[in-house]
């Protein structure tokens, strides 16, 4: 056994990146699984379940039939994805390349920027892929989704996390003060959660507003996601979303790491 | 002829300001080998360039002109397997401060790529080497500055490196965690490590320097031994006089023309003379009333002065 991951990390750096962070992780994981599982708890309980009833209550036909509950935890669900792309790959990277140094003291062995980029991504991965499953794990408790419908689910969430994770990723090597991450948050990333059909169906927006939620990445994550957990969508449609999604990530990866080699290789 | 590990010839960095403007030329066209075994220094100011030239030398900065070769390839092409072999000492300590100091062992040697059983083994070597047994299992941030640098050296030997880069290695340290230091690095020099440093204090480069390049301005303005240096640019002993700060200029020209050269810093005068008590005599016949007045053998300190016209560290 530890002669494979002695080999294995030998021949692909990119996992030596992985293995530090996950070194860290192991000190803190315990905390981030109580999050993970206390907060789709919460949210569920308080709008699917309390004001679920409500909205269910008046049928008011905008969800076609479906019950509140089960429209609101696909849509939550890729939201949090997005939330923690852009916790995991926007405020470790900043610090990295700045304050605490890791990155450079990685760039001086024989890693490469890329490797570096390639490692911390796989970590980010890692992190939205784990809250995902642990916040399905909650969707399944309350009986939204079976088991197997959940793990079709968990596709979606990864790659919504990767396409914010990624392109966060290339901009926030280089960025020069967290304030402009705090500001990104705040004024892209919080009104996408609340515009992207997360909530409720983007046909409640004016007209010329549904045109512009409809190209946000968010709203595309959203789609997928419902159409996994929920089923009954158009094929068309999820090929759309789900394309979208994986070139968001791409193109990210791509600027990704010219910028890591730009800020690190100065 | 010893095998040369570094050669740079006509070797340029510059550096393109954020948000346009003039390009800044950092390092402006300097030649050096360093061969191996030799502890090689590259003295000067902040802002002469020697760290720019370590980052280049460190194969992570790449060169804007000129030609630069590490143990026989080209850091363009061959980073990785250049710094495999390198060993780094920043300027700033990149430690993690969350992690332990045996962890932070752990994590560099893994970048290497190398078998933990490996770097489990080097660990307890270099943590002995660094003095730091009793400290494996605490977390970075409660050590002192001088067991941070020494951690940072050690780290930087997990690879068992051919060339070993020390970028200022002792600044903010106080004088005893520095002797300790210079001791480590003495050890490393006798066990065959080639030594490539930087640094802008005197007592240093003599200390752990075979050869020394004096850099200025992004150039190199002197070479050689300290010794060379010392008996080429300047005269063997250094006459300090210290006068009221109103009465300075005053007794500056009282003692002009005693010994080689007078040098008027702000609070002193120093007079090159080969026989400093033989100076002060002459200084004492002018009627000339220094407040304190010091004999000292000269130094790089006095090189560098002769050489630029100014102090090292303001």
């Amino acid at each position: 056994m530890a002669l494979t991951t002695d080999t294995l990390t030998a021949r692909v750096p990119a996992l030596r990146e992985f293995g530090y962070w996950m070194r860290r992780y192991r000190r803190i994981w315990r905390g981030t699984v109580v999050i993970s599982v206390a907060n789709p708890l919460l949210f569920l309980a308080a709008m699917g379940a309390g004001l679920g009833k409500l909205v269910d209550a008046n049928h008011s036909g905008h969800l076609s039939g479906t019950p509140y509950l089960d429209f609101l935890a696909p849509g939550l669900l890729a939201a949090s994805a997005m939330q923690n792309g852009f916790i995991e790959g926007a405020f470790p990277v900043f610090q990295s390349s700045r304050t605490r140094g890791n990155y450079s003291a990685a760039v001086a062995t024989s890693m490469r920027p890329t490797d570096i980029l390639a490692g911390h991504l796989l970590f980010v991965a890692f992190r939205v892929l784990l809250s995902g499953l642990l916040f399905l794990g909650v969707v399944v408790a309350f009986g939204v989704v079976g088991p197997a419908r959940a793990l079709l689910a968990a596709g979606p969430v990864l790659l919504t996390g990767t396409a914010f994770a990624a392109p966060l990723m290339a901009w926030a090597v280089l960025v020069d003060r967290q304030s402009r991450l705090n500001g990104l948050y705040r004024f892209v990333v919080m009104p996408l959660y609340m515009f992207s059909g997360t909530f409720f169906p983007i046909s409640q927006l004016p007209y010329w507003l549904q045109a512009v939620a409809t190209c946000t990445p968010l709203y595309q994550g959203v789609a997928l996601t419902r159409a996994a957990a929920l089923g009954g969508a158009h094929p068309g449609a999820t090929a759309v979303h789900a394309c979208y999604l994986l070139a968001m990530t791409a193109a990210g990866i791509w600027v990704s790491r010219r910028s890591y080699t730009h800020r690190l290789n100065r | 002829m010893a095998d040369v590990l570094i050669e740079a010839k006509g070797l340029r960095k510059v550096h393109a300001p954020r948000g346009g403007g003039a390009p800044t030329e950092a390092v402006a066209g300097i030649d050096f080998t360093v061969t191996a075994g030799e502890a090689f220094g590259f003295l000067g100011p902040n802002g002469a360039g020697k760290s720019t030239t370590m980052r280049m030398v460190a194969a992570v900065s790449p060169i804007s002109g000129g030609r630069l070769s590490i143990l026989g390839m080209d850091p363009a092409t061959h980073g990785p397997q250049i710094r495999a072999r390198l060993g780094s000492v920043p300027q700033d300590d990149t430690l993690d401060t969350e992690l332990t100091v045996r962890e932070n062992l752990l994590v560099y040697g893994r970048y290497f790529g190398l078998p933990r059983a490996v770097i489990r083994e080097r660990a307890a070597q270099l943590l002995e080497f660094a003095r730091l047994e009793d400290k494996a299992d605490e977390q970075v941030e409660a050590l002192s500055g001088g067991m941070r640098r020494r951690l940072t050296i050690a780290r930087s030997l997990v690879n068992q490196p051919d060339i070993l880069l020390l970028d200022e290695p002792t600044t903010g340290l106080d004088p005893q965690a520095r002797h300790l230091l210079w001791e480590r690095l003495f050890r490393l020099k006798q066990q065959g490590v080639t030594l490539l440093l930087t640094t802008h204090y005197m007592d240093e480069a003599e200390q752990l320097c075979d050869r020394i390049v004096v850099m200025d301005h992004g150039r190199i303005v002197a070479e050689g031994s300290p010794r060379q240096l010392i008996t080429t640019h300047c005269t063997r002993e250094v006459l300090e006089l210290r006068f009221p700060a109103d009465l300075q200029a005053q007794a500056a020209e009282k003692v002009a023309g005693i010994g080689d050269r007078l040098e008027a810093l702000p609070d002193r005068l120093l007079v090159y003379a080969d026989d400093g008590e033989d100076a002060l005599a002459a200084v004492h016949r002018t009627g000339a009333e220094p407040l304190t007045a010091l004999v000292r053998r000269a130094g790089l300190e006095d090189v560098f002065l002769t050489l630029t016209g100014r102090t090292l560290v303001d």
